[in-house]
């Protein structure tokens, strides 16, 4: 393996340090910008040598993210980032796994991959740029376009039911999920942060607006008439307000109710606390993306941490089977060839 | 030998050279383990063996019907065997579906074993009888010699003061078989006691059953008058001294793997998805943790070699294994591992095809999938191993390619070798061939900018893998340009990437032995070119036509892409090349497409191996048509 005996001092690193020496090939005004920037944000945060970082990714738009960083990075196959991925860290655990997928590289060709990898739990940290439309392609619907959303591959309008990201990570037995914006720089580095720090499989779907496909598919979340009336952050033991502190949500049993803090009398300790260990908690609030943000009773849409409780990854768990394996020593070559039921055949 | 097993009386015993044996019954009556123990004896007293186990594709398929009958084939031998044998001496039949279905291939005069209670009215109309027809005693089974042994019933008696119940009683009418079939060869039984014990070490009377159940049949050969004309044979046992182990193809490929990452200092990484043939390399392995081994079983084909890639991009010995339907999902990945240039070692068990195909039974069908079955220009190293101890080899070889070369490579087995056994002599570390990687060491900051994608004389670039100080670089399976790996559409530098990638597939034959002529002269009339399984039944062929006087010579490919640089010269030595091959001809295809010459083609496409009879009579028909 590499020399790695004198470790220097690490130099403190900034941003411009992760950038590599590839210009962005991404069209003007994609969010896919956004989303790198503050990639490059984090990163130097986290104290760990840009020799250790790996980034992975599938086939999409978004998956030419690795080619942007001074990082390690590999650019695989439609849909196969997370094995990738899984493979790089299982065999080498000590290494900091990203990964950069669309929502038609995980949840379309890649669903399977995306599933299992979320039950398994291994400790990467996997970037899903949703922006609900196959961009590289020139603008076929995905599998988390609205329905009725036209495009040249549904000139009718889309007559299949989106994935709901959220709902399919918890279901899957994922053990973080998150929703951030490309638009909301801090807030999404925030999160980014966030997704390192937990250990085991963290997804966070950024919803990333692409201005030529399917420009706007997120207005409803960003621009500043609607913002505060149709989203709500999450933060963890903080009541859910949103709309300017005006209006809250309220658990009735397993039913989140809207109510007007003003007119209701109901004070912010009644509401909703948020609980990001809270399984069920989050599972209610994936399913605030059910609702359509188009009337006063409407869900907000949530964004932050939805859920996170670490539980054992797959690479701690094999290395832990291996460990027992060999706490009366490890196999030897000999050992490995001679077999347990070799016999010997005396000279006649 | 103990008391236990001393003849109470005498009966003559004849040696022979060679026999060979065939367990069959319903796939509920044991076989599997009694040919499996039985060829475990035969071993240990060092004579020659082949095993080949040959069972339904389903887990429990109606019993008593032909296609539940499951069977294990053994030769035995003071001699060298290569082969199961192409027809058996000696065929033991728990049920009339067993005889049934096997009674083609018994030699004519061959001893028969019927358990009785095997062919009664319920038995012969399940495997198709006519009413009232009983091979037993209609005399239609007069070319042979023919025992017929109430097994059940015997067994009952021996086992009535077990403890056991009925149902667990009955299940040992098979080790009564193999005692029977251990007096009939004078081989002893302790070694099948320890094996009893040991397996139902939490369950005394069950191994104390099973071993009176042993017992009951080899005194029942000793007792009755039944053998009293056959009398028992004995084959001497010729094998050298030394410590020997019976592996069988499929658990060679995993010891192989393993040894390979021990030798190259490197771990072991295999991402597997179950499927038949190929499952055993996947179940050895994760029970390798000893040795460090990481096996991950994914969640599909795809998701298999790809997390192997992964572990390769990492510094693993990668590795995955497969048969046919999954070697077909792998293809797109193996493309991204020839762009990578990263090693990779795939194991393709063949298997009957195409779709699901003869999922249980061996073909060589996968070779032009192996060749060519990538989309756009990705040539790949493709090598084939030849018996079941082979296996061993040739994926350590694949290995050592994979890895020194930085590339992908197939090596191809089968059904027939994935299950077959034979003996080992337990290999040394030392006499296998160094594998050494070459890692890029770390770089500085002064350093020259590193190019992932320079290479050496061989045209191999160097291993780069993460953690690595100072070679932050990305690849991927977009074409790159020439040495910085970056993003390239170039038209001149996509020929060229394309041009020197498969330059380095072919100067892997600097690095690979010359072919060799395993057996006869080195020019004549014939050359036999084989490839994989066939091996045994060539090289039996071969050397039978060679004792009766015909110019023929046998040479076996290891290597098929890219061949040994002398094969063109070797096929140029005779006056007709053949080439034998379980498929619809496939390397024949390459040979002339290479060569530009007409070798004769022999296919077999039955999902069972050839036997020598099929090729010896082929060979003798093609040098009398010469010599015409």
């Amino acid at each position: 393996m590499t020399d790695n005996t004198t470790i220097p001092v690490l130099p403190v690193l900034i941003a411009k340090d992760f950038a590599s020496d590839q210009e962005p090939k991404w069209c003007p005004g994609c969010g896919d910008h956004a989303v790198l920037q503050q990639i490059k944000n984090v990163l130097p945060e986290l104290g760990i040598a840009p020799e250790n970082i790996v980034f992975v990714s599938g086939i999409g738009c978004s998956s030419r993210l690795p080619y942007y960083l001074a990082t390690y990075g590999v650019h695989g196959i439609h849909g196969r980032a997370l094995p990738m991925a899984t493979g790089l860290k299982v065999s080498r655990p000590e290494l900091s796994v990203w990964v950069g997928t669309g929502d038609g590289d995980a949840l379309s060709i890649g669903g399977n991959h995306f599933i299992h990898t979320l039950r398994r739990n291994p400790d990467l940290n996997v970037v899903l740029f949703n922006n609900e439309i196959y961009g590289l392609t020139k603008g076929q619907y995905s599998p988390t376009s609205k329905i009725g959303l036209r495009t040249v591959t549904s000139p009718s309008g889309v007559i299949d039911q989106p994935f709901n990201t959220a709902a399919l990570t918890l279901g899957s037995g994922g053990s973080f999920f998150a929703r951030a914006f490309d638009r909301d720089g801090k807030f999404l580095r925030s999160i980014l942060k966030r997704a390192a720090l937990h250990k085991g499989t963290s997804l966070v779907e950024i919803y990333q607006n692409c201005p030529i496909f399917n420009g706007g598919a997120f207005e409803a979340f960003s621009s500043a008439d609607n913002k505060a009336n149709n989203t709500v952050y999450l933060e963890q033991s903080k009541p859910l307000i949103f709309a300017r502190g005006k209006r809250g949500i309220w658990l009735d049993g397993f039913q989140p109710i809207v109510v007007d803090l003003d007119k209701e009398g109901i004070s912010s300790s009644d509401l909703w606390i948020h609980d990001e260990t809270d399984i069920n908690k989050a599972s209610i609030l994936a399913h605030f993306a059910d609702d359509h943000a188009d009337s006063e009773e409407s869900l907000p849409r949530p964004f932050g941490v939805f859920y996170a409780k670490e539980r054992i990854t797959y690479e701690d768990a094999l290395t832990a089977q291996i460990a027992d394996a060999q706490k009366n020593g490890i196999g030897t070559f000999e050992e490995l060839l001679r077999g347990d039921q070799s016999y010997e055949i005396k000279k006649a | 030998m103990t008391d236990t097993t001393k003849s109470t009386r005498q009966v003559n015993v004849t040696s022979k050279t060679s026999v060979s044996v065939l367990f069959a019954g319903d796939s509920g009556d044991g076989m599997q383990l009694t040919g499996t123990q039985f060829a475990n004896t035969v071993a240990t007293q060092g004579t020659e063996l082949n095993t080949f186990p040959n069972f339904p594709s389903e887990i429990r398929a109606p019993a008593g019907t032909i296609a539940g009958v499951s069977g294990f084939q053994l030769q035995f031998s003071s001699k060298p065997v290569y082969t199961p044998g192409a027809r058996f001496d000696v065929m033991v039949a728990m049920n009339s579906a067993a005889l049934k279905a096997n009674l083609k291939d018994l030699h004519r005069g061959g001893i028969i074993i019927a358990g009785t209670e095997g062919f009664d009215e319920k038995n012969l109309k399940l495997a198709g009888y006519p009413e009232g027809a009983n091979p037993l005693e209609d005399g239609s089974l007069s070319n042979y010699i023919l025992f017929p042994v109430p097994i059940l019933q015997l067994t009952r008696e021996a086992l009535k003061e077990s403890g056991l119940s009925s149902k667990e009683i009955d299940r040992c009418k098979n080790m009564f078989v193999l005692g029977l079939l251990y007096w009939l060869y004078t081989l002893p039984l302790e070694g099948t006691f320890e094996t009893l014990r040991a397996k139902f070490q939490k369950n005394v009377h069950m191994a104390e059953a099973n071993i009176r159940a042993v017992k009951a049949g080899y005194f029942f050969g000793d007792e009755t008058e039944l053998f009293a004309n056959l009398g028992r044979f004995d084959i001497a046992p010729q094998k050298q001294h030394g410590t020997y182990r019976r592996v069988t193809g499929n658990e060679a490929c995993a010891i192989a793997l393993t040894a390979a990452a021990k030798k190259a200092g490197l771990k072991l990484f295999l991402g597997s998805y179950p499927i038949t043939p190929a499952t055993e390399i996947l179940s050895t392995l994760a029970k390798k943790k000893k040795y460090g081994v990481k096996t991950y079983q994914a969640e599909d084909e795809i998701a298999g070699i790809v997390s192997s890639i992964g572990a390769a991009y990492g510094g693993a010995l990668a590795a995955t294994n497969t048969s046919g339907p999954g070697l077909a999902l792998k293809t797109e990945a193996l493309g991204l591992a020839v762009i990578l240039e990263l090693p990779l070692v795939v194991i393709n068990v063949q298997r009957g095809g195409p779709s699901t195909g003869l999922p249980t039974k061996p073909e060589q069908s996968d070779l032009f999938m192996a060749m060519y079955g990538r989309h756009g220009e990705a040539p790949l190293p493709v090598i084939a191993a030849s018996s079941p101890v082979d296996c061993f080899y040739c994926t350590y070889e694949a290995a050592r390619i994979a890895v020194e070369h930085m590339t992908p490579v197939i090596c191809l087995t089968d059904g027939y070798l994935a299950l077959s056994s034979e003996p080992w002599k337990v290999e040394s570390p030392d006499n296998l061939a160094s594998i050494t990687p070459r890692f890029h060491a770390p770089r500085q900051p002064e350093d020259p900018p590193f190019l992932p994608y320079k290479r050496d004389d061989r045209q191999v670039r160097a291993w780069a893998i993460p953690g690595t100080r100072g070679l932050e670089h990305r690849i991927g399976g977009l074409e790159k340009q020439n040495e910085t790996g970056n993003v390239s559409h170039d038209p001149e530098n996509h020929e060229l990437m394309t041009q020197l990638r498969a330059q380095k597939i072919n100067q892997i034959a600097d690095t690979i032995p010359l072919q060799t002529i395993d057996n006869g002269p080195k020019k004549g009339d014939l050359l036999v070119l084989g490839w994989g399984s066939s091996y045994g039944a060539i090289k039996t062929a071969v050397e039978q036509a060679i004792e009766q006087g015909y110019s023929v010579a046998h040479a076996h490919l290891r290597y098929i892409h890219p061949f040994p640089k002398n094969l063109e010269e070797i096929l140029g030595n005779y006056k007709k090349i053949l080439i034998p091959e379980l498929n619809n001809g496939q390397l024949i295809h390459i040979i002339r497409d290479t060569f530009l010459i007409a070798p004769e083609g022999f296919t077999k496409i039955q999902g069972v191996p050839f036997n020598e009879m099929e090729i010896l009579i082929k060979i003798t028909d093609i040098i009398k048509e010469l010599q015409s």
